[in-house]
């Protein structure tokens, strides 16, 4: 029997910062804004930009938000896992570009690692040092024991991390790497000698990402040789969950887009909601981002209330959101007809959130084979 | 402890304990004859009977109607229904065969008829004594629910009724009806009114029942035939021409989206006492595990497990709608999720069946009188029952017109 809260763990306390963030974003970055900054030049050859308000992010952390899901203990508001889920559901709301994600998905790996380093570097990201996970092969594969990163006797790290998640936004990186021992976690600073960044040209405007290689880079131990895919893993929970929250906000944004644009559009002397083959697919649409939603408040309160099933409920909310990810984003430029295939439309802005959002740590299908697993056991 | 059971009051909890303690030495057992999947089903007398005191036990014991007022034959309690549903569930009992009465009809004359009416004819429902029956499809009004041809023509101090209801489940046991019909021909929606009708008192009297067989070759709905039958004005439902309000809190309580809690018990193994819960993705699980496709179990191919998964991911979500819809700082229309309750269950269970009967293979081919039909034929029979639902209480195509009217505020598509 479940033991959780009713309301998901949603107390006066994280309402109130999920209304305030809501406000916040909406007052900050309309998509009037986002389009102006992120998508003044079309031109496919642009530069590898990183444009973000890095004011805005100042006031954000201000308000604290980074420090949310750090402990009381290392400086943070220590508040349950839900209330990053409610701030992951409001960026993607927005597409606002930002580290914040990229830095609450690092407090939660950095929960689940057990040293001093550990609690230190938390009291970093409490005081608004933005963090970056480099945990991926350059395969891109998401199993937590693959690195293409070693760690050297003497401490050192060399190799490469791929895809890692606004890291031209982030001052330090959390690096999974390997050694005889198995793989550890590392934490190392964006400005460290040693350490080449590479920009990734991406087709998600809202975000950067990048390939980093180290070569003899300095990096303080978070979890020892052979404690790092365990410290990982726990943390998975946490990181489907905000990618899940991340792809409701931008589902409902273009729900409600593409619904306010069937409203007033009209052709065939109707407003286009009018007609049954738009109608229904938009309620198709409402009714993946309610599944996906509540199976995201679901698996971020088992964080914090049933652990041991946590990762068994952020794989289905991360299966469900990613298939509503390309659903809503399918539908909302499909209905807007000729304007929303655009780029002055701002519709394609969530297109392509949703598009990078749904394959971060495995496709719809990658979650349900792993949930088979899980669930009916391995196949024969 | 449950959830639910750490949330109860002490009032709750004592009731949680006393509907145990019954339930414990008075489950009625194994049944003395076939009992179909479904009440809807229900086509043998000595079926139908056994369950009617299996539910008048329940009633008795204070276990069905505890939340209507003690005059109308309730228990007088609030919040003691779900709890009294989820014992009856955990100790799986029959089903209760007055599904109609309690989940459409008692709801719409608690709120609608004139109290002696609701003290003459709840208790008798509520027990199970009384079977109901729903008279509102008509051969011209299936979607187009307003569009009722069925006719009441006042008459001094009473209404005479003629015209011709179909798809009426149970009618062949009900001794009432709820009837939507029409009063005043020059008005679409104010010219209906809503009545309770006794219908086996006048069976060969102004009222003929003739059963329709379902794709599946079962009974269980029929034709209704109204022919000049008198009945008295006290069995008006709220205004003459109030009628498609009235029908709007029947429609709101058998989508599950009303203030009351149907009273349901269940649980218990059905048709031949197989084990096979056809809604269950364990049981799809299991099946999978018993048959064999390219070699490998059904359970080990990946394809069908992406469906597996797919299908136990949509149950989950279900339940979890179900808990957020409780929580007001969770939804952004009040709406949003009951109305989508009927939609996403009566799909679920027909793409469940669907997945389930093609793990089967060459044996879902198999009727369900077939000796070698695995699962006792249950699955196939399932899904073609699944129809039943997505259709009936405004199809789903209509339900979607209502969730993207009422809660996206899309124009309305007639």
């Amino acid at each position: 029997m479940a033991e959780q809260p009713k309301n998901f763990g949603f107390g006066e306390d994280e309402v109130m910062l999920r209304d305030s963030a809501r406000k916040f974003l909406s007052d900050h970055c309309s998509s009037d804004t986002l389009h102006r900054m992120v998508a003044s030049d079309f031109n496919l050859d642009r530069p590898n930009d990183c444009v973000w308000d890095q004011g805005l992010w100042q006031q954000i952390v201000d308000l604290g938000w980074t420090a949310v899901c750090v402990p009381e203990g290392a400086g943070g508001i220590g508040m349950p896992a839900v209330a990053a889920i409610a701030l992951a559901e409001e960026v993607g709301r927005t597409a606002f570009p930002s580290p914040l994600i990229a830095t609450l998905s690092a407090t939660f790996v950095l929960n689940a690692c057990d040293s001093a380093a550990a609690t230190a570097a938390l009291t970093e990201i409490a005081g608004g040092k933005a963090t970056a996970l480099a945990l991926t092969n350059a395969e891109g594969e998401w199993d937590s024991a693959a690195t293409d990163v070693r760690v050297n006797a003497d401490g050192r790290l060399d190799g490469l991390a791929a895809f890692v998640q606004d890291a031209r936004k982030c001052a330090q990186f959390i690096v999974s790497a390997r050694s005889d021992a198995g793989v550890g976690l590392y934490l190392v600073s964006a400005a460290a000698d040693g350490l080449t960044l590479t920009p990734d040209s991406v087709i998600d405007l809202t975000r950067d990402q990048a390939r980093l290689t180290f070569k003899q880079v300095d990096a303080i131990e978070l979890a020892a040789p052979g404690t790092g895919s365990a410290a990982i893993d726990a943390a998975l929970p946490g990181l489907l969950s905000l990618v899940a929250a991340d792809m409701v906000g931008a589902g409902e944004w273009l729900l409600q887009t593409t619904v306010e644009y069937a409203k007033t559009r009209v052709q065939f002397d109707r407003p286009l909601g009018f007609f049954q083959a738009v109608k229904h697919p938009l309620v198709n649409v409402m009714l993946q981002i309610d599944n996906a939603k509540s199976l995201t408040y679901h698996a971020a309160c088992a964080i914090d209330h049933e652990p041991a099933e946590a990762l068994r409920l952020a794989r289905m909310a991360k299966s469900e959101a990613s298939d509503m990810a390309v659903f809503s984003s399918s539908r909302a430029v499909q209905f807007h007809g000729g304007i929303g295939f655009t780029w002055e439309c701002y519709v394609h802005l969530f297109f392509k959130r949703q598009m990078h959002n749904q394959v971060l740590y495995g496709d719809a299908k990658y979650q349900r084979a792993l949930l088979a697993d899980l669930i009916i056991g391995k196949a024969a | 402890m449950s959830e639910s059971e750490r949330k109860d009051s002490p009032e709750q909890a004592q009731f949680r304990s006393q509907c145990q303690a019954w339930l414990s030495n008075n489950h009625p057992g194994k049944p003395p004859v076939t009992i179909p999947q479904g009440a809807l089903e229900l086509s043998d007398p000595d079926a139908m009977q056994w369950l009617q005191q299996w539910q008048k036990a329940a009633y008795d014991a204070g276990m069905i109607g505890c939340d209507y007022p003690v005059e109308v034959g309730g228990g007088g309690k609030e919040g003691h229904q779900g709890i009294a549903n989820q014992e009856m569930q955990r100790a799986k009992t029959p089903y209760l065969p007055n599904i109609i009465g309690m989940g459409m009809a008692a709801p719409t004359i608690f709120f609608h008829a004139q109290d002696d009416v609701k003290a003459e004819l709840l208790p008798k429902l509520l027990s199970g004594e009384h079977i109901w029956c729903q008279g509102f499809s008509e051969p011209g009004a299936g979607s187009d629910l307003a569009n009722q041809q069925t006719f009441a023509e006042k008459d001094g101090d009473n209404w005479v009724i003629n015209g011709h209801k179909v798809w009426t489940s149970l009618a062949h046991f009900a001794d009432w009806m709820i009837l939507l019909c029409r009063t005043d021909k020059s008005d679409k929606y104010n010219g209906l009114s809503y009545f309770v009708v006794p219908i086996k008192s006048a069976l060969g009297k102004g009222v003929k029942v003739q059963p329709l067989i379902k794709m599946t070759g079962q009974t269980g709905f029929n034709e209704v035939l109204f022919e000049n039958l008198v009945i008295p004005d006290r069995y008006r439902l709220d205004a003459v021409g109030a009628g498609w309000k009235v029908a709007m809190t029947t429609l709101a309580h058998e989508r599950g989206a009303g203030p009351l809690v149907t009273p349901a018990s269940g649980g218990m193994a059905t048709e031949g006492e197989t084990g096979v819960s056809v809604s269950s993705v364990g049981s799809l699980i299991d099946l999978a595990r018993s048959h064999q496709r390219l070699g490998k179990t059904a359970a080990d191919d990946p394809v069908l497990r992406d469906e597996i998964i797919k299908l136990m991911i949509r149950r989950e979500s279900i339940q979890q709608n179900n808990r957020r819809s409780a929580v007001a700082e969770l939804t952004d229309h009040p709406m949003r999720i009951p109305l989508q309750s009927k939609l996403v269950s009566t799909e679920f269970n027909q793409d469940l069946a669907e997945v389930a009967y093609r793990v089967e293979g060459a044996a879902s081919t198999l009727n369900r009188n077939d000796p070698n039909a695995p699962a006792g034929g249950q699955w196939p029979l399932a899904y073609m029952n699944s129809f039943g639902v997505t259709i009936a209480a405004g199809a789903n195509e209509v339900q979607r017109n209502i969730l993207g009217e009422r809660v996206l505020g899309l124009p309305k598509s007639k």
